[in-house]
Parts: structure tokens; C-alpha cells; sequence
């Protein structure tokens, strides 16, 4: 790709930033606007990423940049009715559901429930005039958009999302469940989801990003959650993918620890037709804990990269990441998972694994462990694996009278449970693993969810 | 029950059954007997259906079917067991799932309606006794971390449960202590009956003092050298496999050795 066509690419971009620039209400005297104004100055300055590019070696985002793709302006249901959004909200789910559609916040269609105190959840675009002084602080401080294309276009043009803040001592038990719905009806639509997520000292929380949109559905969604956990603070972070298997997906989660927090990530991939996540967490006090799980389920021709970055930028930190993949079809995965440990990061304990399944001969998987180890007192591990349905266990099971489809099935169903099974949520655990279930029964091998 | 007529089959290129004849009626035991390599665990697998052996020529009769046009888990259904020589573990698949799995396939295959979860614990509880396992076994993965005499007592748990008409054990002895030998041979004596019929395979009689076979077969070099009754065994105990091995190169004058 040479420097002059991704100048193109890059421009139907910039006059969509200028356009807003000159109608924008919302960006009219904001004080937001420096920030997008410098984010998209540096979007001009980086542009696109190439293969040429390390980070982006394995997936091309030509096809992106093939489609004209618009934001819409304003809110509209677009048709959505309560009773569509039942399949993504894991009934019956009683929990706090707040609904975006096509990037703006849908209050019919949410459900809000009573918030404890100490505890605040809002739409991000109502909140940043409103809570400027608690939120300047935090958003786009944490999330690195100087080397992200799509990092950087989504704090030029973030929209809307959710903020939420736990105060000091405050918790949290029901789970927020944030649901990005996407659908373009005919014009490819572009969104923008944002979210701040301010854990106080010792607060607890657990929130569940869901990005879905109808079968078919050509749509495109640039994604950024940004979580701050203070001190001894404990977060738990899902983020369930199931977008069209036509849609394009980029997302960043940055999440950066202080003293003895805590955060549990699970980063679940089962749509997409071009899917790339990036997962970021930053040690920077010690003593925290994260734990990084994953899981990609592909079938069709998409491809999913999973990019994880564990930065143990202060001592005694641990982490623990488990990322399993399984692959159908012509479908291709990558997993590229960079620990760094800084020389002042002794008694380091990080530990990664990967380990994906192909259950055809077409699919494809790239697995790049990268760990880079300045400090000497540590303890790192990693291990990659990649391999086909054990025929053992499949001759095995055959003779205790489980037919052919179904001992491929409990066995593609084994490997994914080990990280279906450490979900702290019942009905997001159940529900997948009903999803997973009916989709391998139905014969679409790991394919794209039906 | 089972009629094996000139059997042939090979791994790869290597040829390992040359021309078994084997005639097991209802309720009998039946043990073969042979050193390594003489073939025993290639029977075994042929007659549960393992795609990577092929038969190359011969014919098995199961029930008056042609067994090995059947998958492997159709001869399941059917009633045929493979107690397995080396029990496969599966992560992230509990034993307990396995059994319900296995037994509600059997029984859809017959016909019967599935059994719920109340009555299949009736059932496993009751299973478990025959060969003195812990109930905790039924929610661990299928042998994973299995001790080795847990595994083959958990075959001989499976068997019980999935109530075959025909057992295969394949060294369903090795590498047992003598105490282990005893559950898994009490377990397997308690599921002889007038119905099932069993092939035990193994290299050694000591199983045999346990469960007493009606015939005994001797393989070597992938046929059956010589049949007999239980004594067979205990002479084979005494003289050892190359008595066997030099009346075989006597018969076969000229056949090439064993690879």
C-alpha cells in the first residue's frame, strides 16, 4: 500500500471531522474539542496501518477502508422494538441495560435500575459537560491513541457511551450490561462507542460490553473503553462480540491498575467478518492483579485478531491470560500477546497461555507470544499451542456410543469451557454456552453465530 | 454372538492380522493370549471400529451383522464395549456426562426414552459399588489426572453402566497392583452373565486366576496358534511365549518371522 493511496483513505475521514467541526452542536464549545481537534491531527500524521506495520502485520483493514461509511447524527430507533434486544440480553437477565444504537444512547429501549450510592452510571455524552472536572482528568489520558489509527478516530469522533464512576468504599453487585447495537439499512454506518470507567479505592464492579447487529447487516464500529481502577479496586470486564458477519470491528480496552486492584477481563469473539481487539493493561502501582481471559470462535471467512498488551510497569504485579481460539471454515485467527516487564518490575508472576483448535483444514491461526523481560527476579511463562480435534478422544468417545457430530462437538465444547466455566457471571456463562451449543448442533461447525 | 473368519488388517503398510477365526457364542469368556506385537490390541481395535487399522480381507459377524460396516459408534449401540488398553483423557468432559451421554444414545438407538438425572444417579450409584469408586470421580474430567487403576476401574465403571452385550477388555490387567487387579477382576465378574459374552485380551494369566475364561486363544504373529480351554493359560504361565513361538515357526515352515 503506498503512502499516497492511504492519503486517500484517509480522506474521507478528515472531511467528515471537518464537517462536524462546522455543525456539530454537541462539539460546539465543548471541552472536548481540543482533544478530538488533536486526535485527529495525529489520525493525519499516523494514517491507516499497513502490513508494513508490526502491531498490524497479520490483518489488513483494507477492506474498511473500501467502504464509504457515515456516521449517523442523531439518535433513532431505527425500527429497534424491546422485544428485538431480548436475544442479546440474556434473559431473564435482571441486571442495569443501557442501549446504544448506531453510537447514541436509546433511552426507551434501556433498562435502568436503582444504582446503590456512591455509584454512577450515565450516558457519556450527557455526562461530559455535566461532570467535567471528574472526567477531564481521565478521558483519552489512559487509552494510547498516538500509535492507534482507530484509537485515535474514536476520541476525534467518540459519541456516546457510558461513564460511570464508583466512588471510594462504593460497589456495585448487578452487572452493567451496555449494548451496542449496530444496523445500517442500507447505508453502511459507522459508530463510535465510548466508555470511562472510574473504580475508586476499594470499589467493586462488574460491566459486560455487548457489540451485535443484524445477519448481513455492512456496518462498521470503532470501539474504546478506557477503565481506571484505584486502589485495591476490583473491575470485571466482558466484552461479547457478536456483530454481522459483515461487520467491521475495531475495539481497544485500556485498563491501567493502581495499588493491589484487581481486573478480570474476558474478551469474547464470536462475530465479525473483520475483527481486531486490542486488550491493554497497565500496572501502574504495585501489587495488582489481572487476569486476561479470551475466546474466538470463527467459522466463514472472518478474521479476528486478538492483540493483548500486559504492561508490569511496577512490581509485585501478577497476571494470569488464557486465550483459546477455534477455527471453522476458511476462517483465520491471530493472537498476539506482548508482556513487558520494566526493570523495576521484580517478582513479576505472568503467565500466558494460547491455545487454539483448527476444526478445518482451511483454517488458519497466528500465534506470536511476545515477552520482553527487563527486571531479573520474575517469574514468566507462556505457551502456545495449535492443533486439530484429537482423534484419540474422538475414537474414544465413539465407542462409548456418542455419534460422530456430537463427540466433535462435546470435544470443541471441552476446549472452550475452560474459559466459559472462570465467567463470574451466571447468565453471561449460561448464555454463551447455550449460544455455543445450539449453533454446533445446528451443524455450523464453529461458524459465524446463526 | 461374534464370528470372526480370516481377518486380515494392517497399520500403514505393516501387515498385523493375518487370518484370525474366532467363534464366541452368547455368556461365554473367552481370553487371547499372545506376546507383544503378536497383534492383540490391533483385534481389539478392529473390532470397535478404529479407522487407522485397515481391513485388508476377512469378515466379522456381530449378532448376525456385519460388524465392520458399522462405525464405531454404532457397534456401541449394538452393544459392543472396548474397555480400552490405554483409556484416552478428555479435558473439560466429566465422566458423569460421558456415562449419560453414552447410555441415553444407546437407549434412543433401542428405542427407550432417555433417563433423567434422578434415575441415572440411582443407576451410577449403584454401578460405582462393582468397583469401589468414589463418587468425586463422577464430576472430574474423564481420566484426567486418573491414577492408572483408577482409569481402568473407571472402563469397567463405563462398561457396567453402558451394559454391552459384548466386552472387549484389552489388558484391562496392566499395570495393576494385585489389590487393583482384584476390584477391576471383581468388577468384571460381576458383569459376567448368561447374555454377555467377553474377550479378554492380555499378556498375562494372572488375570485369569480372577476371571476364568471358558476358551483360551494364543496369537501370535496375527493368528491364533493354538486354542484351548483354561489350562492353556496356565502352561503358557509356565513355559513361557517362545514355546508358543517355536511350535509356530514349526507350523508356518518358511512364513517370515515376526517383524
Amino acid at each position: 500500500m503506498s503512502t499516497a493511496r492511504a492519503g486517500i483513505e484517509k480522506d474521507p475521514y478528515l472531511a467528515a471531522f471537518a464537517r462536524l467541526r462546522k455543525e456539530s452542536p454537541a462539539w460546539k464549545g465543548s471541552w472536548t474539542r481540543p482533544l478530538r481537534e488533536a486526535a485527529i491531527t495525529r489520525f493525519a500524521e499516523i494514517g491507516f496501518p499497513t502490513l508494513q506495520e508490526e502491531e498490524w502485520r497479520k490483518t489488513s483493514v483494507a477492506p474498511i477502508l473500501r467502504v464509504p461509511f457515515a456516521a449517523q447524527p442523531a439518535y433513532s430507533a431505527n425500527g429497534f422494538t424491546a422485544k428485538a434486544l431480548e436475544r442479546y440480553t440474556f434473559e431473564p437477565w435482571e441486571c442495569t441495560h443501557l442501549v446504544f444504537i448506531n453510537g447514541h444512547f436509546a433511552p426507551g429501549l434501556s433498562r435502568l435500575r436503582p444504582l446503590p450510592e456512591g455509584v454512577i452510571v450515565e450516558p457519556l455524552a450527557q455526562a461530559l459537560e455535566k461532570r467535567r472536572d471528574e472526567i477531564e482528568p481521565h478521558l483519552a489520558r489512559h487509552a494510547d491513541d498516538r500509535h492507534h489509527a482507530f484509537a485515535a478516530l474514536n476520541t476525534a469522533f467518540m459519541q456516546d457511551g457510558v461513564y460511570v464512576r464508583i466512588a471510594d468504599g462504593a460497589s456495585i453487585e448487578e452487572p452493567l450490561h451496555l449494548l451496542f447495537i449496530s444496523t445500517s439499512r442500507g447505508e453502511p454506518v459507522v459508530s463510535y462507542p465510548r466508555n470511562l470507567i472510574v473504580a475508586g479505592k476499594g470499589s467493586r464492579l462488574s460491566i459486560v460490553e455487548s457489540y451485535v447487529g443484524p445477519h448481513h447487516d455492512l456496518y462498521f464500529t470503532d470501539a474504546l473503553t478506557e477503565i481506571v481502577a484505584g486502589e485495591d479496586a476490583a473491575v470485571d470486564h466482558y466484552r461479547l462480540q457478536r456483530e454481522s458477519e459483515k461487520a467491521f470491528h475495531v475495539a481497544v480496552l485500556q485498563a491501567d491498575l493502581g495499588r493491589y486492584a484487581r481486573l478480570g477481563s474476558w474478551n469474547i469473539s464470536l462475530g465479525g467478518g473483520l475483527v481486531r481487539t486490542d486488550v491493554n493493561a497497565l500496572f501502574g502501582a504495585e501489587g495488582g492483579e489481572v487476569r486476561l481471559d479470551g475466546l474466538y470462535i470463527t467459522g466463514g471467512s472472518q478474521h479476528v485478531d486478538n492483540h493483548t498488551l500486559i504492561d508490569h510497569a511496577s512490581p509485585g504485579c501478577t497476571s494470569h491470560e488464557l486465550y483459546k481460539g477455534v477455527l471453522d471454515d476458511r476462517s483465520r485467527g491471530v493472537f498476539d500477546g506482548r508482556i513487558i516487564v520494566r526493570k523495576d518490575a521484580q517478582k513479576t508472576d505472568a503467565h500466558q497461555t494460547n491455545k487454539n483448535l483448527l476444526v478445518s483444514e482451511d483454517a488458519l491461526v497466528d500465534s506470536t507470544p511476545r515477552l520482553q523481560i527487563l527486571a531479573d527476579d520474575v517469574k514468566c511463562t507462556h505457551g502456545a499451542t495449535i492443533g486439530q480435534i484429537d482423534e484419540d478422544a474422538m475414537f474414544y468417545l465413539r465407542t462409548r456410543a456418542i455419534s460422530e457430530a456430537a463427540a466433535r462437538n462435546l470435544l470443541i465444547q471441552a476446549f472452550v469451557s475452560e474459559v466459559l466455566h472462570g465467567m463470574r457471571i451466571e447468565p453471561i456463562r449460561a448464555g454463551l454456552e447455550c449460544l455455543l451449543f445450539t449453533r454446533l448442533r445446528k451443524g455450523h461447525g464453529a461458524g459465524v453465530e446463526a | 454372538m461374534l464370528q470372526i473368519r480370516n481377518l486380515h488388517a494392517r497399520a500403514g503398510d505393516k501387515e498385523i492380522l493375518r487370518g484370525i477365526d474366532l467363534d464366541l457364542k452368547a455368556g461365554e469368556v473367552h481370553a487371547i493370549m499372545g506376546p507383544n506385537g503378536s497383534g492383540k490390541s490391533t483385534l481389539a481395535n478392529v473390532l470397535a471400529g478404529r479407522e487407522s487399522v485397515e481391513v485388508t480381507k476377512g469378515q466379522v459377524l456381530y449378532l448376525g451383522r456385519d460388524l465392520l460396516a458399522m462405525p464405531p459408534e454404532e457397534r456401541a449401540w449394538e452393544g459392543l464395549f472396548l474397555a480400552f488398553q490405554y483409556p484416552v483423557e478428555i479435558p473439560g468432559v466429566s465422566t458423569l456426562y460421558l456415562l449419560k451421554a453414552g447410555l441415553n444414545a444407546i437407549r434412543k438407538h433401542r428405542g427407550l426414552p432417555e433417563v433423567d438425572a434422578i434415575e441415572f444417579l440411582a443407576l451410577i450409584k449403584e454401578k460405582m459399588k462393582l468397583v469401589d469408586i468414589d463418587q468425586s470421580f463422577l464430576s472430574r474430567a474423564v481420566n484426567e489426572g486418573f491414577s492408572g487403576g483408577e482409569k481402568k476401574r473407571n472402563e469397567v465403571l463405563q462398561m457396567a453402566v453402558l451394559d454391552p452385550k459384548l466386552a472387549i477388555l484389552d489388558e484391562t490387567d496392566s499395570g495393576l497392583d494385585i489389590d487393583a487387579l482384584r476390584v477391576v477382576a471383581n468388577g468384571v465378574n460381576g458383569l459376567r452373565s448368561k447374555e454377555r459374552s467377553m474377550l479378554v485380551i492380555t499378556h498375562y494369566q494372572r488375570l485369569l486366576n480372577y476371571v476364568v475364561p471358558d476358551r483360551v486363544h494364543v496369537l501370535y504373529n496375527g493368528r491364533i496358534v493354538r486354542s484351548g480351554d483354561k489350562d492353556l493359560a496356565l502352561a503358557l504361565e509356565k513355559k513361557g511365549y517362545a514355546w508358543i513361538e517355536q511350535e509356530a515357526r514349526g507350523m508356518a515352515a518358511g512364513a517370515p518371522p515376526s517383524a
